[in-house]
């Protein structure tokens, strides 16, 4: 195997120090955690029960497979990314196996491997969701961010910002919804969502006229959530607004909106 | 004489006693061999399965779908300029092909041709140009770079686009990106990226209202955790 290690994952050479030290500036700045202390960690171990085990280069089904492991031999896994798993074998050969091949391994007591991998119950069940849906607020565009929990599989509460861009005025808007799902095990599943929250606005700097508000604003929807693959789903939704004015009149205000979220 | 029927009698009794117990039936050899109790167990079974299971506790897999780094290059902004970029992204990656992504920059604007002949009057006085975008990417081309004989990386090459907001000339504008880019990965975690775009957005600044191309070309770092 060592006249192929040019293409094996282990001959990419450590980095060098500039790039360590580039490295460690990045850490600095961004003050992550994660080390790449691996050597002492513990790693879970598992089996290989097929015939045979495929190491590819990467984690991807592009990258070529450069390994093989043998039926019995011992495999620890390092990490997962995606639906790959990063693992070494007793020579200490490291390679990324897809999921599909991990799911044929032993546990060391014998018992199948189940590796977790999002499915359609996930959609229904998972408490904590994260999307960005963009789309027209009376006339202007939105981008907007949320994240939201489940309290049960019908009923959840989701924090919202948005961002409008509008020709005469930009914004930002916050809120928090209450969102019900009639039918939250089906691939398609409508709901119903009812919230409240601020919407800031300012003119435009080309618009001579006009000042800077802070109003409260009230909605009700509906939409649907449709599952698509893995952990990721798309999502459509029509709002009502309501912005309580300072001055006489309630402004009433159409949004609709399309994006796509995942759920873990 | 009455001692040697003493120790018969002993041995006799001893044999007896031990026999009877069933863990030191064997131990010195005496008794016969039984044939093993009737059971409803399988005639091959010898061990007995009524093991206490061992608690075994298996140790975590480390999940590495994040992809955060920093940036910097240059910047193109219509009409005023190309100055150095500069910024911070984060991604998650959902399937070995798609990712989301954020993005964040900071650039400044030059001089227009008008600002520069018409001398001192400036269109607006912030010159920052700061733009976020929220990104869909797939990574389309999955392959490998050779660095001289013995040295071969991991590579992607990448389409990206996505929705955001520019904050320039004093206002926010709706801004539509995309573009292609190219991770390097130096081993398990660490990666090189380069990367293009093109931002998209109106802005009547300069009189009519037009759709400005902002064209970009950024080389970073980024690390997976």
């Amino acid at each position: 195997m060592s006249e192929l290690s040019i293409t094996t994952i282990h001959s990419t050479p450590r980095p060098t120090n500039l790039i360590r030290a580039a490295g460690l500036v990045l850490f600095a700045l961004l003050a992550i955690s994660p080390g790449q202390a691996e050597a002492a960690k513990e790693h879970r171990r598992v089996a290989v029960a097929d015939p045979y085990l495929e190491m590819h280069t990467g984690p991807g089904r592009g990258y070529p497979i450069f390994h093989v492991v043998d039926r019995g031999e011992s495999i620890e896994i390092i990490m997962q990314r995606t639906d790959w798993f990063l693992v070494r074998d007793a020579d200490g050969d490291e390679g990324w196996v897809d999921q599909d091949q991990m799911e044929l391994t032993m546990n060391p007591d014998g018992s199948e491997v189940d590796f977790a991998r999002a499915g359609l119950e996930d959609f229904t069940n998972s408490k904590w969701e994260m999307g960005v849906l963009a789309g027209d607020f009376g006339g202007a565009n939105i981008v907007s961010l949320y994240g939201g929990y489940s309290l049960n599989p019908h009923v959840s509460v989701e924090v919202w910002g948005s961002q409008i861009l509008g020709n005469f005025s930009n914004g930002w808007t916050a809120s928090v919804n209450v969102v019900h799902e009639t039918w939250p095990d089906w691939r398609v599943s409508p709901f119903f969502t009812l919230g409240a929250g601020m919407i800031w606005t300012e003119p435009k700097s080309t618009i001579i006229q006009g000042e800077d508000r802070n109003d409260q604003i009230g909605h009700a929807g509906a939409g649907f959530r449709v599952y698509v693959t893995r952990r990721f789903l798309f999502r459509a939704e029509y709002k009502t607004h309501v912005v309580f004015t300072s001055r006489n009149d309630n402004e009433e205000v159409e949004e609709w909106k399309v994006g796509f979220a995942f759920f873990f | 004489m009455e001692s040697r029927f003493r120790v018969l009698f002993l041995i006799l009794a001893a044999q007896l006693v031990l026999s009877g117990c069933a863990a030191t039936k064997n131990l010195f050899g005496f008794g016969r061999d039984e044939a093993p109790p009737p059971t409803a167990e399988a005639p091959g079974q010898v061990i007995d399965p009524e093991v206490e299971r061992r608690d075994i506790k298996e140790p975590k897999i480390d999940r590495e779908n994040f992809e955060i780094g920093a940036f910097a290059g240059i910047m193109s902004i219509e009409d005023f300029g190309t100055d150095l970029v500069y910024g911070a992204r984060l991604a998650y990656h959902l399937t070995e092909g798609f990712f989301v992504e954020g993005t964040a920059g900071q650039t400044e604007a030059g001089l227009t041709s008008f600002e520069s002949l018409s001398g001192g009057a400036r269109l607006f006085e912030d010159r920052m140009l700061t733009y976020y975008n929220l990104n869909l990417g797939y990574n389309i081309l999955p392959g490998e770079g050779f660095i001289g004989e013995k040295r071969a990386y991991n590579t992607q090459f990448y389409l990206i686009a996505g929705l955001g907001s520019t904050e320039f000339a004093e206002d926010d504008r709706f801004t539509v990106n995309f573009g292609a880019g190219l991770r390097l990965l130096l081993n398990d975690a660490w990666t090189i990226r380069l990367d293009f775009r093109d931002h998209l957005y109106d802005i009547d600044i300069l009189g009519e209202e037009k759709t400005v191309h902002n064209l970009e070309g950024t080389l970073g770092f980024t690390f997976f955790f």
